[in-house]
């Protein structure tokens, strides 16, 4: 019972995170169509952003959040002006290639600047700190984790639903040509889109860094769970990433608990699989 | 007010518009008719700045507007209803209405315009909360017009309002279409009902093959050979 319980409990902190990882891969399905390999570097990028700041000038690293979150949202624009919309002219395989050429160029680019050696933070107000309720233990850094995932995912779902910006973002996603008629200028919104993905997932990757390692090719691990969520949730839709991503924990944790950690991987492609054959336009997909 | 001179029109390299003309003055509302296929939604296009014509000129307000995006024509007051209405399906009805209004930063003419769509379509106040495709295709197409009412365009172009409707919603709609009119909206107008458009037109221009082959007034177009053959099976 109390297994059972911790692990709910975790699967439900990382399903958070995960929602927040996939939320960024949504905003730019939604807004382009366009599958961005790159995710999971843009995660790593966020984590080493944190990593970094935090350990050359001894800050806390809950403060890096700001700084990760500012340079996500740049590469996130600097993908987009300097080679999606060049991607965007050319045949759908180029689409298709092009981000999957930047995912394999900010990966190598890592390994060539920090080499392959796993780095991760000693010191911080939640690392290495957990609390005993009961029989459950409770993590800091993952408790902090999720509670300010959930904070960023909910500002960011808020922002689509009740700006005006949201909804010209909304709009470029349903209807790109219509949008253009409203007089929104769907080619900022597009690069805006990338800035949001790449901002929530460098925000994601701060967080990470609070227990967990990094390295240059971390990357793959959270993208391709990543896809899952996002295909589980619908490509596009937001309350479908955040759902879906609180599933993938679940599958995660509790198949790693219950079945066997060697499976739980395996589960998440087989969910993936699943729902590609059987409901291809996710839980909440339009 | 809009002034297309001699454009030529190429969709994908193919060119759709060979050589077409026309003008629309301020208070008019213009019909262009032709067969499918004779360009005229690449023509309205071209005007709404998704395509730019490799020759000619389109003036609007004696402005080039030839080269300007979409964005621009829009901020300048030419605002265009697409076929097929277009509307924002997962989203509510007023949230498409607002969305209409997205280059008015004005509130009160935000509100003041939405009271003036759900006056001229109440059945679209009665539905604001409903989602854009829970609606009836004529309740789909007032809420495309009533969204390109919503920035107080100078000009409207509405592009085949009465495509797929039953026929008394294409009597209403076309009725919704002389209001307009009446209350001084200039109007471009694209339109398979091909008599309708010609009646209720102060002047009309019939496009063939990316080329416009008459010009003159709603009535004097009704007379013509071509219509009476091609159109009216007279």
């Amino acid at each position: 019972m109390e297994m059972l319980l911790s692990t709910l409990i975790s699967a439900l902190q990382m399903g958070m995170l995960f929602a927040l990882v996939a939320l960024g891969l949504a905003i730019i399905f939604g807004v382009m169509n366009i599958v961005n390999f790159a995710h999971g570097e843009f995660l790593m990028v966020g984590m080493y952003t944190a990593f970094l700041t935090a350990t050359i000038f001894s800050i806390e690293p809950l403060l890096t959040l700001p700084i990760a979150a500012m340079v996500g949202f740049l590469l996130g624009i600097a993908s987009y002006y300097m080679l999606v919309r060049y991607l965007l002219k050319g045949p759908m395989i180029a689409q298709l290639l092009g981000t999957f050429g930047l995912m394999i160029f900010l990966r190598y680019l890592a390994m060539c600047i920090f080499g392959p050696d796993y780095e991760t933070l000693e010191h911080g107000l939640l690392i290495g700190k957990s609390i005993k309720l009961g029989a459950v233990v409770l993590s800091y850094p993952r408790l902090g984790t999720a509670v300010l995932s959930m904070l960023a995912f909910g500002i960011i779902y808020w922002m689509m639903d009740y700006t005006r910006l949201g909804k010209a973002l909304k709009a470029t996603a349903l209807d790109v040509e219509a949008a253009g008629y409203m007089g929104i200028d769907t080619e900022r919104m597009r690069g805006l889109a990338w800035g949001l993905g790449g901002a929530t997932v460098g925000i994601a990757g701060a967080l990470l860094i609070n227990f967990y390692y990094v390295f240059p090719t971390i990357g793959i691990l959270f993208c391709m769970i990543a896809f899952a969520t996002v295909a589980l949730g619908g490509f596009g839709s937001i309350k479908g990433a955040f759902i879906a991503g609180l599933i993938m924990g679940m599958i995660i944790d509790l198949g790693g608990t219950y079945i066997g950690p060697q499976y739980k991987f395996a589960l998440v492609y087989l969910t993936f699989f699943l729902v590609v054959v059987i409901r291809p336009k996710g839980l909440f997909g339009w | 007010m809009l002034k297309v001179e001699k454009i030529e029109v190429r969709y994908s390299g193919v060119p759709v518009i060979h050589d077409v003309s026309f003008h629309v003055n301020g208070g008019e509302l213009v019909s262009i008719v032709g067969a499918n296929g004779s360009g005229k939604t690449t023509l309205l296009k071209t005007v709404a700045g998704t395509l730019h014509p490799e020759k000619g000129s389109i003036e609007f307000e004696n402005e080039d507007i030839s080269r300007s995006s979409t964005v621009n024509i829009v901020r300048k007051g030419i605002t265009y209803v697409p076929e097929e209405r277009r509307i924002f399906g997962p989203l509510s009805v007023e949230e498409n209405l607002k969305l209409g209004a997205y280059i008015v930063d004005d509130r009160e003419e935000i509100e003041k315009n939405l009271d003036y769509v759900y006056g001229l379509f109440p059945i679209l106040k009665t539905r604001r909360k409903q989602l854009g495709e829970t609606l009836s295709g004529g309740e789909q197409q007032m809420l495309a017009i009533g969204r390109g009412l919503m920035s107080s365009p100078k000009l409207l172009m509405l592009d085949e309002p009465s495509l797929g409707l039953m026929p008394k919603l294409v009597d209403e709609m076309l009725e919704a279409v002389a209001t307009l009119k009446g209350e001084g909206i200039t109007i471009l107008l694209v339109e398979q009902k091909v008599r309708e458009a010609l009646e209720m037109a102060d002047r009309g221009y019939v496009l063939q093959t990316g080329r416009t082959i008459y010009k003159g007034t709603g009535e004097e177009l009704l007379e013509t050979d071509i219509v009476k053959k091609a159109f009216l099976g007279l």
